[in-house]
């Protein structure tokens, strides 16, 4: 065999270069907590090889892997593993999504629905009566607390209140807000928005925005997933091609699907793209650290955070950006919580059936969060706050909330040279959502 | 981003050099593309085979016959012997306690029953200075119910070979019994992530119960992933010494001192990138100025000085195809000749010489490119060529002795 065939011989997955030296075992959250899942190495490439030869190998146990890809982080040889496994899943899976994962997969349209009427359905989600009615009939875990659904839309609100100010900047970003900021927590957008204003860069939003499709992957709607990336790689394109902006998340999880799940499960290729879709925080540090921009923090803020990690930020690799930033907030005093997922994996630990496993998983990082006893957690991603404040007494932040807070709006805008016109957006923040 | 040091590799060498230069004051960040080989290792470390065991030749004399250009030569023994005092020490600081002595060889208990040497083992584990004069007369091996990987049947008639009585049992705890539906998953490592903490005390129990009549327990090392304290807690509560005899891996132990290294790294603030991979170096006259991951994409990382800790093969530090054997992202001169027929012997079981294999580099562990000396980079460990460690039963000696020389080295720059 000659050098090149040997190259050419290894798939995209790296399957073939699985060694079955077993590290991934040792970092799945899933194994220790679950003996129904196989693990990521019989579950990945061990089981692919029996799928190769017939799909009826194909095991449903595969379902409780949490996508959280902790196996692939470990791998020392490059495998995809939990590529390999979701993969499998949308290949040879042959259960269909019951009502109640199509219910949590179309976050988009039930959060279009829900903010409609949010007083009414936050109430209603609230009720003990409704989540035992939800966990009888639709095998939603009773125990947990749906984040509450904000009157006025974020896209809607940018639409009305911050539209025309962000054209007048020279230097642009594209926020994709995602639906957790759109439908439940706009303050998140609105800080963001500010905080960029005040750096000298103003926000725009993608033309068309559909959910990213974590969800829907998650639930197996991949018809719905491929649907609603090609609408959004469309406008990553024209953003990024024609307009020459990056585009910017506050969430990991929709920030990683675009970037890898995209190309590696969707078959949706983002080659063109892919380097310009980036967290927030990366973006914001670049500017920093570049000298492109300046960030003034208001004195006096007393804080002890503990970060936590979120398993797609530590697949991005992307965890020191956020760091880094929040240790720029004088007065704040910075912990990093040791690497342990929290279980929540986005719609897999609001199901009846996950429910336990979920809370195994996160009992580590709630013990060490306990143990720090901080005044605030910070995280960048949504789920993985619902999950922390849940199940902790804490409140928890994202890195880019907790920048907007401690930002001194009139003395960055000074600092960067920015006109009198840009209005600082900025809600209170830090209530439960 | 800008570093005081950069080191490629996250294992035994690339750890011990970073938490050297942390504790020095230094800023520095080790990029490892995925977890490294110390999960494979049983809990012992080795120096240099049997040298310095009772009856054997000293340390010294052992070095002295190995080859020029062997890493332990080219710090030379005067050298070695002030880093091998600081070993215990060093490690001590990160939480990690070695038993064994700086230049003395002893024996460490294998999965299989059978004595080997080591050097530093941690110190909740089986080593003997003479396996003829073990530590008990009667001792019982109390295997977890149901754990394949842990064979008490052979390591029973191992030591009763050294005069020994050895009774067999099991135990058992509410904790695992969900794993044991497993076929695949009821792992050494994944035990030792259920039993922890409010088990012990059960286990405690049923070693105490289990053991009648004997002055002595081996259990599998399936306890205390995450630090030694679970498997103190034991032994304070059994009547008698307990002591943790390796599985098949990956191992428990190997992983605690992973764990706890990479722990005593960060809470220096040492910058790890896990799971992250060096595509590129950009390398000016005799100096590298820049490297870029895959995941930090165009931020390059930037150091004065670089330390390259990638091991060998397995570890991807080089790597071979059909045609050569080259160091995969900088193209470093490599110590392997052109010649492929050479690169083994067909004797499987004689000294191979592909396991030698690494970077060329001087006496003070710089790599060259094209002939020219890198003068701000350092290979340390398995990459930095000329061991068989197969062979001499050297890894982790060489490991640990070229990453505190070249970490010294930076320091004194």
């Amino acid at each position: 065999m000659n050098p090149e065939e040997q190259i050419k011989a290894c798939s995209p997955n790296n399957f073939e270069e699985c060694i079955k030296c077993t590290i991934c075992t040792v970092y799945c959250p899933v194994t220790a907590v679950n003996a129904d899942f196989p693990g990521p190495k019989q579950a990945g490439p061990d089981g692919e090889r029996y799928r190769l030869k017939k799909p009826l190998f194909y095991d449903e146990a595969l379902k409780y892997c949490l996508n959280c890809k902790r196996c692939e982080v470990a791998c020392p040889n490059n495998v995809k593993i939990g590529d390999i496994i979701q993969a499998a899943r949308i290949k040879y899976s042959t259960h269909r999504p019951t009502l109640r994962d199509t219910l949590l997969a179309n976050t988009d349209f039930v959060g279009t629905m829900a903010s409609a009427f949010a007083p009414v359905v936050n109430f209603t989600l609230g009720l003990g009566v409704v989540k035992k009615a939800m966990e009888a009939t639709l095998h939603i875990a009773s125990q947990r607390q749906f984040p509450a659904y904000a009157g006025q839309r974020f896209d809607r609100w940018y639409e009305k209140e911050a539209t025309g100010l962000q054209r007048q900047f020279a230097r642009r970003v594209c926020y994709f807000h995602g639906c957790y900021v759109n439908y439940n927590y706009p303050a998140l957008g609105k800080g963001l928005v500010t905080l960029l204003n005040a750096m000298g860069y103003g926000v725009e939003l993608l033309e068309r925005e559909r959910c990213c499709g974590v969800a829907k992957i998650a639930n197996k709607c991949i018809k719905e997933a491929k649907r609603d990336g090609a609408v959004n790689l469309a406008s990553i394109r024209r953003a990024v091609l024609d307009e020459d902006m990056d585009v910017i998340t506050t969430s990991t999880t929709c920030c990683f699907t675009m970037r890898d799940e995209y190309p590696h499960l969707l078959e949706l290729p983002n080659d063109d793209v892919r380097d310009h879709i980036m967290t927030a925080t990366r973006f914001i540090y670049r500017l920093v650290d570049s000298g492109a921009a300046k960030l003034v923090f208001k004195p006096g803020m007393h804080m002890r955070v503990a970060y936590h990690v979120p398993c797609h930020m530590r697949k991005l690799g992307w965890e020191i950006y956020s760091a880094e930033l929040l240790k720029m907030i004088p007065g704040l005093e910075y912990l990093e919580m040791p690497q342990n997922c929290c279980g929540i994996a986005g719609t897999y630990g609001f199901k009846s059936e996950n429910y336990k496993y979920s809370q195994g998983i996160g009992h580590e990082l709630f013990r060490e969060i306990r143990k720090a006893n901080p005044d605030i957690v910070a995280t960048d991603c949504e789920t993985c706050k619902w999950q922390i404040e849940m199940s902790t007494p804490y409140c928890v932040m994202n890195p880019v909330a907790i920048l907007a807070e401690a930002l001194d709006f009139e003395a960055t805008c000074k600092a960067n040279g920015v006109k009198a016109d840009a209005r600082d957006f900025r809600q209170p923040a830090n209530d439960k959502k | 981003m800008k570093f005081d040091t950069i080191i490629i590799g996250g294992g035994l060498a690339g750890l011990t050099a970073g938490i050297r230069l942390l504790r020095a004051g230094q800023r520095v960040a080790i990029v490892s593309a995925g977890q490294s080989a110390l999960h494979f290792c049983s809990g012992s470390f080795e120096l240099l085979g049997e040298a310095g065991a009772p009856g054997k030749e000293s340390v010294e004399d052992a070095m002295a016959k190995l080859p020029v250009g062997h890493p332990y030569r080219k710090v030379g023994y005067e050298r070695v012997r002030k880093i091998l005092g600081e070993v215990k020490p060093f490690f001590a600081k990160a939480g990690i306690e070695l038993s064994g002595e700086p230049e003395k060889a002893n024996y460490r208990l294998t999965p299989i029953g059978l004595f080997r040497p080591a050097w530093m083992t941690l110190s909740d584990h089986l080593t003997v200075e003479n396996p003829d004069k073990l530590p008990f007369r009667k001792a019982a091996i109390i295997n977890v119910r149901g754990y394949l990987d842990f064979y008490p049947h052979f390591i029973a008639s191992g030591l009763r070979k050294h005069g020994v009585d050895i009774i067999e049992g099991t135990f058992d705890t509410d904790g695992i019994d969900h794993l044991r539906k497993s076929s695949t998953e009821m792992r050494s490592t994944t035990i030792a992530r259920v039993i922890t903490r409010g088990q012990i005390d059960t286990i405690a129990r049923r070693f105490n119960e289990k053991s009648q009549g004997c002055d002595a327990i081996l259990a599998p090392a399936v306890l205390g992933i995450y630090g030694p304290e679970d498997v103190a807690v034991l032994r304070e509560k059994v009547d008698k010494p307990v002591w943790l005899v390796p599985t098949i891996p990956a191992n428990v132990p190997g992983v605690r001192t992973q764990l706890m290294l990479a722990g005593e790294f960060k809470s220096h603030g040492g910058v790890l990138f896990l799971g992250d991979t060096v595509v590129k170096g950009t390398v000016k006259g005799r100096r590298i100025e820049s490297v870029s991951t895959y995941n930090l994409g165009d931020t390059a990382i930037s150091a004065d000085n670089y330390i390259l800790a990638c091991g060998s093969f397995f570890s991807h530090g080089i790597e071979a195809n059909m045609e050569r054997v080259y160091e995969p992202i900088f193209g470093l001169d490599v110590n392997a000749p052109a010649d492929r027929t050479k690169w083994y012997d067909k004797d499987l079981y004689a000294p191979q010489p592909y396991m030698t294999y690494g970077l060329i580099t001087d006496n003070a562990f710089h790599p060259s490119l094209k002939g020219e000396t890198i003068d701000n980079a350092y290979a340390v460990g398995a990459l930095a060529g000329g061991v068989d460690h197969l062979k001499e039963q050297s890894g982790a000696g060489t490991s640990i002795v070229s990453a505190i020389y070249v970490a010294d080295k930076i320091l004194k720059s």
